[in-house]
């Protein structure tokens, strides 16, 4: 991120307003498959942190990501600290948030069907066909669970409290029948206490303490997904926060010989020179190849600023976050959190 | 319900490229009838599969392509934006012998049409007003996967009678797991054979005496905690969908068993990422072990590789020439060549551990296009990079 671009951003999200990232509890990260969902909602769990924030990072779909991404042991259904930060006391738990689990956690919670009569549940199959296959049951027993995490607070002795849950979610294309935003879940069950939990989760997703962000990259399908998904998602009251844009291709060219490049009119005599200068052996097949990368270069940044051009018509902040050639370690997911840090989170 | 274990491949002998996947071969042999995409989301599954069919079509084979969410403009350029679950010809394909029809899947109606087509008018429209069948034929996890093997044991059928095509290739559903497509027929015959169903129905079907004690305590806590009008809506849904289950179990399992033969290929698709390729590998593992015809893989997107100077040569030059207040634009040149080849290192490295644990799989690496694919020559420009 050059600091100009990093400039521009900052004073589009002050004209735009849109966010106030203090009052956010609960950041939903969602986006098209292949964007890089996880590691974006790693790095917005370790920018806040790096703030000083205790913040849970969860996931919800089995894939085991975050433990991958951390390169930490597969996480049980259990809190586990996964980062901290040096001076300021910010800290990253991880939860991965399987749908048995946490329903036999809510059973005994709230029905006091621990242990016995959980257990002669799971036999008859009923927590298998609950979390499975009861449509919609599953999601609101997933997003009870970031609820409970969310709205915990430190009446209860022993609690760990947070100042902000960042949750990797499903991709957009499912993203609001999971967070029940067209109420389907009420449509099956118009009475008892998961139609009352699924009320309480919607209310948290529709208050401006939810944001929801989208994760897209500077192509023609995931923009579209991304603005269709926040048509959908503002149409249902939610709160979409930043669309953030990953995988950005390196600004190495300038815009000169960016446009040159296009034309396939870099300077070719002066190319040689230098080359030449640098001690270079400059073949005409080393500068045909250079200059055939330059311009293969230009023809995607070109896509690339179509696309950008169709983000920015957007009512929403947007961060960008640029492509690492050596893909993401554990260095590089500290990079992108101190990236996005600098862009407002 | 437990996903299957990983069951990991042995040692082999490191460093020897993989077989390379003779792409045209596959499509000509009259004995390839099937072709399943299978791979990650954000692979390219959806291009492959349209190019590979246009590339078929145009090469003399009488191709059917069932897509799942293509993109608009790439759809708009087959002429299958309207959804309407019919295949239709492709415009703009130019062959002898051969044509392209192209659908797009919809779900619901796919579902729809199976219910009407195996129950009595009546109980059909007792059961499409179902809630739970609206819920589960709409947003089901596995519906998707379940209904395009549905949709292709249909076109196999309707192929075999009219013999209106001998190429059919499909496209999966966007899942976070490549394996879902495999795992969906077995996850509704899970749900069918459940003891839970099993229990709903025994109410249903006979004396009351069949409702055990525990069951009773279970389906009161089910009442208490969805409230008793979803467990009654349910109770009806199980019943009234009870006999069309065996149906159901009988085409899942007759799909499955098409997929195992050898009219069938599956094309692995992955990126050089490394989920994507981790995805890649356990399809691999479960189609050997499924005892499923694996025709190979295809890496999409690959950074084209380089020759002529090294990473530390060029950023080294570069360095240099900025040192010595070069004006020219060399010095980015270098950089960017430089990046591009760590781009190229690190996925033949990812490559490379792909190809340790899996080194007879028949590999095929198709250079990333510096544009987007969405009108037909677009996809005749993936097929011949498919086929290089």
């Amino acid at each position: 991120m050059t600091a100009v671009t990093a400039t521009t951003l900052l004073i589009r999200s002050r004209l735009r307003n849109v966010t106030d990232w203090d009052k956010v509890r609960l950041h939903v990260v969602t986006g098209k498959g292949g964007t890089g969902k996880t590691t974006v909602a790693a790095s917005i769990a370790l920018a806040l942190a790096s703030r000083g924030q205790h913040v849970l990072l969860c996931e919800v779909e089995n894939r085991q990501g975050i433990a991958q991404l951390f390169d930490v042991p597969p996480l049980p259904y259990e809190e586990r600290r996964i980062a901290q930060g040096p001076d300021n006391g910010g800290d990253v738990y991880a939860l991965a948030i399987d749908a048995e689990s946490a329903m036999l956690e809510y059973l005994a919670l709230f029905y006091r069907l621990g242990g016995r009569a959980g257990k002669a549940l799971d036999r008859f199959g009923v927590i298998d066909f609950a979390t499975t296959i009861a449509p919609g049951l599953r999601d609101v027993i997933l997003t009870g669970k970031v609820y409970e995490a969310v709205e915990r607070n430190s009446r209860n002795k022993d609690a760990r409290v947070y100042d902000a849950v960042v949750l990797d979610s499903p991709p957009t294309g499912r993203i609001s029948q999971f967070l029940n935003v067209n109420g389907e879940f009420g449509e099956l069950a118009k009475v008892g206490p998961v139609k009352g939990q699924a009320d309480k989760v919607m209310q948290l997703m529709r208050s401006p303490r939810t944001a929801v962000h989208l994760v897209t990259v500077l192509e023609d399908m995931p923009v579209q997904e991304t603005i269709d998904g926040i048509t959908e998602l503002s149409g249902a009251g939610l709160h979409v926060g930043s669309v953030i844009v990953n995988l950005v291709r390196p600004k190495t060219l300038d815009d000169t010989s960016r446009a040159q490049a296009l034309k396939g009119k870099l300077p070719r005599d002066v190319v040689t020179a230098e080359l030449t200068q640098a001690g270079i052996n400059a073949t005409d097949e080393l500068v045909d190849g250079l200059l055939a990368e330059a311009r293969d270069h230009a023809e995607r940044r070109a896509l690339e600023d179509e696309q950008r051009a169709r983000i920015a018509t957007l009512d929403n902040t947007v961060c960008e976050l640029t492509r690492l050639s050596d893909g993401i370690d554990l260095g590089g997911l500290y990079e992108l959190a101190l990236d996005l840090r600098d862009q407002g989170f | 319900m437990k996903a299957n274990p990983r069951v990991g491949p042995l040692a082999s002998r490191p460093g020897e490229a993989p077989p390379h996947l003779d792409v045209n071969a596959l499509l000509d042999d009259p004995g390839t009838q099937v072709i399943v995409c299978c791979g990650s989301g954000g692979v390219g599954k959806t291009t492959t599969s349209a190019a590979l069919a246009l590339h078929a079509a145009e090469r003399g084979r009488k191709v059917v392509v069932l897509t799942i969410d293509p993109a608009r403009r790439l759809a708009q350029s087959m002429g299958i934006e309207k959804l309407d679950n019919v295949p239709r010809p492709v415009p703009g394909v130019t062959s002898k012998s051969g044509s392209l029809d192209a659908m797009m899947l919809d779900m619901k109606r796919t579902f729809d049409e199976v219910v009407e087509s195996q129950a009595t008018p009546e109980k059909a429209a007792q059961i499409l007003s179902n809630p739970f069948y609206v819920a589960l034929s709409s947003s089901f996890a596995g519906t998707q996967e379940y209904m395009a093997m549905e949709k292709l044991g249909q076109l196999r059928n309707d192929a075999r009678k009219t013999g209106r095509w001998d190429l059919i290739i499909v496209d999966t559903p966007p899942a976070r797991s490549a394996l879902d497509f495999l795992d969906a027929p077995e996850r509704l015959s899970g749900f069918l054979d459940g003891r839970f169903i099993k229990l709903l129905l025994a109410p249903a079907k006979g004396p009351a005496k069949l409702m055990t004690a525990g069951f009773s305590a279970v389906t009161n806590t089910m009442a208490k905690v969805v409230g008793a009008q979803v467990l009654k809506d349910l109770q009806m849904f199980v019943a009234a969908f009870d006999t069309l289950f065996g149906g159901f179990r009988a085409r899942a399992q007759q799909t499955f068993e098409l997929l195992q033969t050898k009219e069938t290929a599956f094309l692995v698709v992955a990126a050089p990422e490394p989920d994507a390729l981790r995805e890649a590998a356990y399809f691999v593992e479960r189609l050997e072990a499924e005892k499923m015809p694996l025709a190979g893989l295809v890496v999409n997107r690959a950074s084209r590789p380089g020759d002529g100077l090294t990473i530390e040569q060029a950023i080294v030059s570069a360095a240099r020439l900025d040192e010595e207040g070069a004006k020219g634009p060399t010095a980015d040149l270098l950089r960017l060549h430089a990046d591009r080849l760590r781009l190229v290192s690190r996925e033949s490295h990812l490559r490379q551990r792909f190809v340790a644990a899996h080194p007879h799989v028949p590999t095929v690496v198709v250079p990333a296009l510096s544009t987007d694919v969405h009108d037909l020559d677009g996809l005749r420009a993936v097929g011949s990079l498919l086929t290089a």
